[in-house]
């Protein structure tokens, strides 16, 4: 499945990064440390977090992600924004918490 | 013939955090080393960079690539560790609250960089400053 149709099927908003809504997602991951995704998320993963800073994006890129979603309505930093758009990686956003969120790409994709 | 590559690192800069990981990630896929090895450096050396902007004043990372292995040398002007043991644990971490609600500074880094290395030494001198060297086999696939 690509990052266009979990758009599509979760509602979620497009922030950035429209140039990788064709990257194909493997899998997910739920986390809010930094150290814990560099170590353990999976090259193609969707990254499930609240934290909206622009480190989030050089993680997701150094680790081959294929989107970040913020949850609980956070928004993007500017410089997140921007990061975003230069590497090319979705970064998406809901209102629904974190739980609901994982819970919907779970049984989306999982 | 080795090849030698050298970034500076400010303490305090997350702006530029992750340039020298991004930059030595895009040079190892160049040169066609496997996947999961680029992974294991990009990890070591993301966590490594990280730990000087968190928590030194300045450093210089010195990246020596060969047919066999990079090493990554990084040295920093900063407090230093007193307890090197201790700061290897993992959950352990002196980091700042700020630093703490970017997700960073969870006491990871180091068990990572352990976790990913094939090599690893630390030495540290209180006041001064830390040393990391970090060894990863390319499996003869590079340069």
């Amino acid at each position: 499945m690509k990052v266009t149709d979990i758009v599509e099927k979760l509602e979620l908003k497009v922030f950035s990064g429209h140039e990788g809504l064709g990257k194909e997602v493997c899998g997910g991951y739920t986390s809010d440390l930094l150290s814990d995704v560099m170590g353990h998320a999976g090259a193609g993963n969707a990254w499930i977090t609240i934290q909206s800073h622009r480190n989030v994006i050089a993680i997701a890129s150094l680790r081959d992600l294929s989107a970040v979603i913020l949850t609980c309505g956070e928004k993007p930093a500017d410089d997140t924004v921007a990061q975003s758009n230069e590497e090319g990686i979705p970064l998406l956003g809901t209102g629904l918490s974190t739980f609901e969120l994982s819970g919907k790409l779970y049984a989306l994709i999982g | 013939m080795a090849m030698n590559f050298e970034y500076r690192v400010e303490g305090g800069d997350f702006t530029h955090a992750g340039y020298a990981s991004s930059q030595v990630k895009k040079m190892l896929k160049q040169l066609g080393v496997e996947s999961t090895v680029i992974k294991r450096v990009v990890v070591c050396l993301y966590e490594a960079e990280v730990n000087i902007v968190a928590h030194a004043w300045n450093g210089v990372i010195i990246i020596t690539l060969d047919a066999d292995n990079i090493l990554m040398k990084l040295t920093d002007n900063g407090p230093g560790i007193a307890d090197i043991e201790l700061a290897m644990q993992k959950g352990y971490s002196t980091a700042s609250p700020e630093v703490r609600e970017m997700g960073f500074g969870a006491g990871m880094g180091l068990p990572n960089i352990s976790a990913n290395a094939d090599r690893f030494v630390i030495t540290s001198e209180p006041g001064r400053g830390t040393s990391l060297e970090i060894t990863i086999n390319l499996n003869g696939n590079a340069v």
